[in-house]
């Protein structure tokens, strides 16, 4: 009976560990709403969200419009995406289907690594290496921009893209592909027509994965991005996604002052949008999950 | 059939018993082409690995010195060592990981071992997943809401070590989970068969030998901490101390906040362009360091494990 007490007594303790997470997530959204909504009274949620003006810092007439950032960020990942989905979903394929497991063993730690890198120094590669070189070779004004930002937010988002992928692929059936081998297919063709489709809902996921991490990711835009506050009008426009704003200027806003709150909001539009991410995420890799041939 | 024959991918046969048409020649040309641009983008991203490796082991090999490394800066950062940093960078990677350790390897267990699926567990794991995926800036805000101003710890060691302790909590939880996954499950078996309750089953048999997965899992998620920035700048760090740190309530100089401040703010960044390079170079051989360590270490535990 005792024995029994105390089990049931360490179960608990642990159930009480694993909220933890789930604390830490609420206390986030609870600190980021408690500094964040007092800006609504003194701008209107739809001059926030869709105001082109942010001049936080100017004493006589300063504007919170946070568009320009939030353009910024979707231009930004967007862009991002465009190279680090082909490449993150062929290494991931490549790791998965064609790799001896000698290559694998080499190539898989380099991804790991590109992964491990810090973010502060990819920017500064951005910054003291890539910046120079695009101004040099495209001939163009300033080299901290929307393309650079993009090309250095891609290298991030690679390692996401190609390690949760990779699972999705490896978790094929076997014997999807033996049928198709069986029929006289090629590697390539089982791949593109059987492979692939059956594994799309956990590409997906990883997908989604990386578009979050790279909307999310600081250091690297607020190096690398240029940091103006305009919409782009082109690929070498400079500007200032969310994640930049407030890394940037939280350490001169005044404590509680009309900027810190602005910038708690923006905060809690970023939040939100990484958390829908995750939930998309979430939702597609449970619910088209495959179980095995019997659901295709 | 060995484990090794399950799980290796199947490879279609090397040649064909039919006669080879030109239709096959075809499609055998388009399935060479294809896997020569996957091998391109294998090649793109190993390219990109060494390139940025490269410039900065180039460029900052002869900023690293003895005196760089254990002196303190000096004439407004723009000579002297970066010792407070590196000491600031290992008290904070070091403290996070003495926060986010106990709790992640417990929750890790919860999950694992005494979780059934069910609703409960779906909402814990989604917590982790959403948790893993809040940007950092947004870590570095709630920080900065919670410990350094509800809880009045101030800009401090402290502080940095719960922002950066919750930060890294995810990668714990998801890499003990592994290791516990690879602990067999005639292990448990044999132990509760002996009359073993199920907590002396987790304590003496399972974390035992999930023990060097743990390892490997704390390894990576010291690294991560070591080379976060933006979670720490509004709560630890600081870009100029005269002083080193002489409580956990002291605020510190850190490797990835010292390369961005250096890099971006003041009025000397061309001539402090040597002490970023052999800054960054410094982090990048910490951090890769212990990844390095960490994948060698995972591998001579696999091969222990398929023996």
């Amino acid at each position: 009976m005792r024995r029994s007490t105390k089990e049931i007594i360490i179960k608990q303790a642990f159930l009480a560990t694993a909220i933890t997470s789930l604390a830490v997530l609420a206390l986030i959204m609870i600190f980021l709403f408690m500094e964040g909504l007092p800006t609504f009274s003194f701008v209107s949620v739809k001059d926030f969200l869709f105001g082109v003006d942010w001049y936080p810092t100017d004493e006589a007439n300063p504007a919170y419009g946070i568009l320009p950032l939030i353009v910024a960020s979707g231009a930004v990942t967007a862009l991002s995406s465009l190279l680090a989905i082909p490449l993150g979903v062929m290494t991931a394929v490549y790791l998965a289907e064609i790799a001896s497991p000698r290559l694998r063993a080499v190539v898989k730690p380099v991804v790991e690594m590109l992964a491990s890198l810090p973010s502060v120094v990819i920017g500064f590669f951005g910054m003291v290496i890539m910046a120079p070189f695009l101004q040099d070779y495209f001939g163009i004004a300033v080299g901290l921009n929307l393309s650079n930002a993009a090309l250095m937010l891609a290298f991030m988002s690679v390692p996401t893209i190609a390690s949760v992928s990779e699972d999705a692929i490896y978790a094929v059936p076997r014997d999807l592909k033996e049928a198709s081998f069986a029929l006289g297919a090629t590697h390539l063709e089982t791949l593109a027509r059987v492979t692939l489709p059956a594994a799309l809902s956990g590409i997906g996921t990883a997908v989604i994965l990386g578009m979050s991490r790279a909307i999310g990711e600081t250091m690297v835009v607020l190096m690398v991005a240029g940091g103006a506050a305009v919409i782009p009008n082109s690929l070498w426009s400079p500007v200032r996604p969310m994640p930049a704003s407030i890394a940037a200027e939280m350490a001169e806003a005044p404590f509680r002052g009309h900027h810190y709150h602005a910038l708690f909001a923006t905060a809690m539009v970023l939040f939100m949008v990484t958390l829908l991410f995750n939930i998309l995420a979430d939702y597609f890799s449970h619910k088209h999950q495959q179980s095995g041939s019997a659901s295709l | 059939m060995t484990a090794e024959a399950i799980l290796s991918v199947p490879t279609p046969p090397r040649q064909s018993l039919s006669v080879t048409t030109g239709r096959d020649r075809v499609r055998k040309t388009k399935q060479w082409l294809a896997f020569m641009m996957l091998r391109g983008a294998i090649l793109i991203v190993a390219a990109a690995l060494a390139v940025i490796i490269g410039f900065l082991v180039i460029n900052g090999i002869s900023s690293i010195s003895w005196g760089f490394l254990t002196e303190v800066p000096r004439n407004n950062m723009t000579e002297g060592g970066i010792w407070p940093c590196i000491v600031g960078t290992l008290l904070l990677s070091l403290g996070a990981m003495a926060v986010a350790l106990p709790l992640g390897v417990a929750s890790a267990i919860y999950l694992h071992e005494y979780a059934l699926p069910g609703r409960t567990m779906r909402i814990i794991r989604l917590g982790v997943n959403n948790l893993a995926g809040v940007p950092s800036v947004v870590f570095g805000l709630f920080g900065l809401g919670l410990f350094v101003t509800a809880m009045n710890l101030g800009v401090s060691i402290l502080a940095g070590w719960l922002t950066l302790g919750v930060l890294c909590l995810p990668v714990i939880i998801g890499t003990t989970e592994e290791a516990l996954r690879s602990v067999p499950a005639t292990y448990r078996e044999a132990s509760l068969a002996l009359g073993g309750t199920k907590w002396q089953t987790i304590w003496r048999v399972v974390l035992p030998s999930a023990l060097p997965g743990i390892l490997t899992g704390s390894i990576l998620g010291i690294s991560r901490a070591a080379g976060e920035t933006a979670a720490i700048m509004f709560t630890a760090a600081v870009f100029y101390t005269p002083k080193m740190p002489n409580s956990i309530f002291s605020d510190v100089m850190a490797l990835p906040y010292h390369i961005y401040v250096l890099a971006t703010a003041g009025t000397e960044i061309e001539k402090t362009r040597p002490i970023q390079y052999g800054t960054a170079l410094v982090l990048i051989a910490l951090v890769l360091g212990m990844n390095l360590f960490a994948i060698i270490l995972r591998a001579w535990l696999q091969r222990r494990g398929t023996r």
